[in-house]
């Protein structure tokens, strides 16, 4: 809900908050390979990737929409600072042009919902295809590899111990936080999320900052890219598949309302820790892969499911 | 409306059908219903009157299965029942027709009257004829014409209640629940449903009558009984009811249900509108609006009041005419423009246009300006709290705190916010749409103030409203509107409700 945001957790994380701790919890009982400083950091360094993709996804589902697009623009700001980096450019410059296309991206996206007014389902899901198919047409379809190490070390580098991966989703959360929470660009988004009607009849420009939030979650997809292409040496056409899901499904399980209007970036952390704890726990107790696919489906149905009694419930004690 | 004097109608003291006994129903912080007592004769009008959160809504629902009460006792008809749910209380002949009309709009009329019990004709198959054929003989004895083969979605909202009658009628309810039927109606929509729901009392039905229209009440009412605070406090005839000790007892304090009339005081012009047109909806629509004037519009439901005021507004383009503030042309086409020009509007639909219902109330009071409390995008917490609490103390909000969310507080109370909303925004010209809908007495009577005090202060106000007391009663003139043109315009003097809806029905 959106009572006072001012405090960093209320309610609905604190639950969110101790399902991961009773997951760890759990964990730390059944394997003794969890509860290892290396697993943990690795496990948060996991989290990292989808981690800041559902940052995105988080602005755009508060205004009640929907970005299944996220994956490809991974797959094409990766091919496209591939692309420009194979062509001659300097490794910052070719970055450059990943964060553009993927920032391009999300702004079409924006546009074809508020200008063209088709449903965000829709749009994003043409956005989806379009991406992907653009991303092979420009690698071939093979990975386009080697880059310099400075640019690896995005991925590979430490600071004070820490994987710097970690330290730029934690970066990005606390500037998300921030703009949902002090400036107008966060209100507004809420605002719009809760009633896009009375938002207009406010005077607010509700195109733009709708648009806004799919041009975020282009631009943090491009973020992203820079990660993995960093981390694998190779920017790959086939980057990022089943991305919008995993980032969906951390979104609903922090506790973001699918109709938009109320949730926290601080929720999608948390429920971005829930799947990569759950997807290490699995591995290390030895689960099949298909097996685990099973479970974290069924904690994603089992998390919306608490989630939307506990708002009945709370909506009726409001009548 | 015209409070006519009732033809008499002698009745020999009916059976009664229902007895509620000392219903008692509390939720999580509030005890809604705290043993209330209601007794129905067959073939009357019983009023339920009270003010919101009075507790008419939750006495209805329990009656109707929709919530199961704390304590007391049921009998229908002599024989105590225990109703177990809203299907229940269906087949013991109890139909309820909610405010919000509750049809499927793609289906037929006739689908929507037997929704759910359809005529079989063979497993899986149903007789489609049959249920024309019924649907038309329960509307023609409803007096309606219309064909039960169209959607519903092609209905007019009281052809809609037909329906909704007709089914209830189908299910042979013998009591029958009316939550503010006439809320959305024409008057001569309204005169329509009068005399069906005559017709059924006819036929012995009995019908509770929930409204909040005084006037209704004694046009319709046989015996009413007055709520407060989840208790009864008085059920009388009504022949020998006095209007103002009804009020009274709703609101157990002298409230003036005249609204006192504001000296006029004119200053410059504010707001000019000029031939406004827009094709088959409004025909060359001029009026200006002065400081601290206010000036009403009346018309019946559809005849293009709110339609102007959407069109000023920027919410809907318009084909021909100009917008002047302060003798500047505006170039309005959205809300944006219409509030930087200084103008605000108040919509008829709080809930839908008005709020934002999960924020809390400063984040809604503050939502047009907050652009103007931040810096390089960033809120100034401080101005916004100040602001928010400078407009919401003039108001009397009942809240706890500013960082209550919206949803949880009464009509009145969200209606309030949406006012204090536009006081925040500090418009030049603010119109509003049906300011007092569905907001019970005592926050009427703080809208009335509320406008003059804004008048007084220079603020042009518009007032759309179709009661006609409020709007005699509150405007310096008042335009009147018919099939999308002003038809006459009449001073604040001049005017009655009897000339004022002599203009708005065209006779």
């Amino acid at each position: 809900m959106a009572l006072p945001r001012t405090k960093l957790l209320h309610g609905r994380e604190v639950g969110t908050l101790a399902g991961l701790l009773a997951l760890c919890a759990a964990l730390w009982v059944a394997t003794p390979h969890f509860a290892t400083v290396s697993n943990l950091v690795n496990v948060v360094e996991q989290s990292a990737i989808i981690g800041i993709v559902a940052v995105g996804m988080t602005f755009v589902i508060l205004t009640g929409g929907i970005d299944l697009s996220v994956g490809s623009i991974v797959a094409l700001s990766g091919v496209a600072l591939g692309t420009a980096h194979e062509a001659g450019l300097p490794i910052a410059a070719a970055a450059a042009v990943g964060l553009t296309v993927g920032l391009a991206c999300g702004l079409g996206n924006g546009a074809l919902i508020t200008l063209g007014r088709l449903p965000p389902f829709i749009a994003t899901l043409g956005m989806m295809s379009v991406a992907r198919g653009i991303a092979l047409m420009l690698s071939d379809g093979r990975p386009i590899s080697g880059y310099p190490a400075s640019f690896r070390a995005l991925a590979t580098g430490h600071v004070l111990g820490i994987p710097f991966p970690v330290i730029l989703m934690l970066a990005i959360y606390a500037v998300a936080h921030f703009l949902l929470t002090r400036t107008l660009l966060g209100r507004y988004t809420y605002a719009i999320g809760g009633n896009e009607e009375a938002s207009a009849l406010s005077g607010i420009n509700v195109r733009a900052y709708k648009a806004a939030a799919y041009a975020i979650a282009g631009l943090l997809s491009a973020v992203t890219s820079m990660l993995l292409v960093a981390r694998l040496n190779s920017a790959q056409p086939i980057a990022g598949i089943m991305y919008e899901l995993d980032a969906i499904a951390a979104v609903v399980i922090g506790g973001t309302s699918l109709l938009g209007g109320s949730g926290t970036v601080i929720g999608t952390l948390i429920g971005a820790l829930i799947m990569g704890v759950l997807r290490n726990g699995l591995n290390l107790l030895g689960v099949s892969s298909y097996l685990q696919q099973v479970a974290i489906g069924s904690v994603i149905i089992v998390a919306v499911l608490v989630d939307m009694m506990l708002r009945r419930r709370a909506r009726r004690a409001a009548e | 409306m015209i409070p006519s004097a009732s033809e008499p109608h002698p009745r020999p003291p009916e059976p009664i059908v229902l007895r509620m006994f000392g219903i008692r129903k509390a939720f999580p912080g509030v005890v809604a219903l705290d043993g209330v007592d209601l007794e129905v004769r067959a073939g009357e009008v019983h009023v339920l009157l009270g003010e919101n959160g009075a507790g008419k809504s939750t006495l209805m629902k329990v009656l109707s299965g929709a919530h199961a009460m704390d304590a007391g006792r049921i009998e229908l008809a002599g024989s105590e029942v225990a109703i177990s749910g809203p299907r229940h209380a269906r087949d013991l002949g109890i139909g309820i027709i909610y405010q919000e009309l509750a049809l499927v709009p793609d289906l037929s009329a006739a689908e929507n009257v037997f929704l759910g019990r359809e005529p079989r004709r063979g497993p899986g198959l149903v007789d489609r004829g049959a249920m024309v054929a019924a649907s038309r003989r329960i509307l023609q004895t409803l007096g309606a014409s219309f064909d039960p083969g169209l959607p519903v979605r092609v209905l007019s909202i009281a052809q809609r209640q037909l329906v909704e009658v007709a089914r209830a009628l189908s299910l042979e309810a013998r009591i029958l629940v009316m939550d503010e039927p006439t809320s959305a109606l024409t008057e001569r929509e309204t005169g329509a449903l009068f005399a069906t729901i005559r017709r059924l009392t006819s036929q012995g039905v009995a019908v509770i009558y929930i409204s909040h229209r005084l006037d209704e009440i004694f046009e319709i009412g046989d015996r009413v009984t007055v709520l407060r605070d989840g208790r009864r406090v008085a059920t009388r005839e009504v022949d020998g009811a006095d209007r103002r000790e009804l009020v009274r007892l709703m609101a157990d304090r002298e409230i003036d249900e005249r609204v006192p009339r504001p000296a006029a005081r004119r200053g410059d012009e504010l707001l000019r509108v000029e031939g406004l047109g827009r094709h088959g909806v409004l025909h060359d629509v001029s009026f200006r609006v002065h400081a601290g004037e206010i000036v009403g519009f009346a018309g019946l439901l559809g005849s293009g009041r709110t339609e102007v005021a959407r069109a000023i507004f920027g919410i809907d383009p318009h084909d021909a005419g100009r917008v002047f503030m302060r003798g500047r042309p505006a170039r309005i086409s959205s809300p944006r423009d219409a509030i930087r020009a200084g103008i605000g509007l108040l919509t008829e639909d709080r809930k839908r246009q008005g709020l934002v219902l999960e924020l809390s109330i400063r984040e809604n009071i503050v939502l047009p300006v907050l652009g103007s409390m931040s810096r390089f995008g960033i809120v100034s917490r401080r101005m916004e709290r100040e602001r928010a609490s400078k407009h919401a103390a003039g108001l009397r909000i009942k809240t706890p705190s500013l960082e209550q969310v919206v949803l949880n507080l009464s009509g009145g109370n969200q209606q309030k916010v949406v006012l204090a909303k536009w006081l925040a925004c500090e418009v030049d010209v603010l119109i509003l749409d049906e300011p007092t809908r569905g907001i019970d007495v005592g926050s009427k009577q703080e809208v009335y103030q509320l406008i003059h005090r804004l008048a007084s202060e220079g603020v042009g106000i518009v007032l759309i409203s179709s009661e006609l007391p409020e709007i005699v009663g509150l405007a310096d003139r008042i335009l009147v509107m018919r099939a999308g043109r002003v038809v006459a315009e009449l001073s604040g003097d001049e005017a009655s409700q009897e000339s004022v809806l002599a203009h708005a029905v065209g006779a």
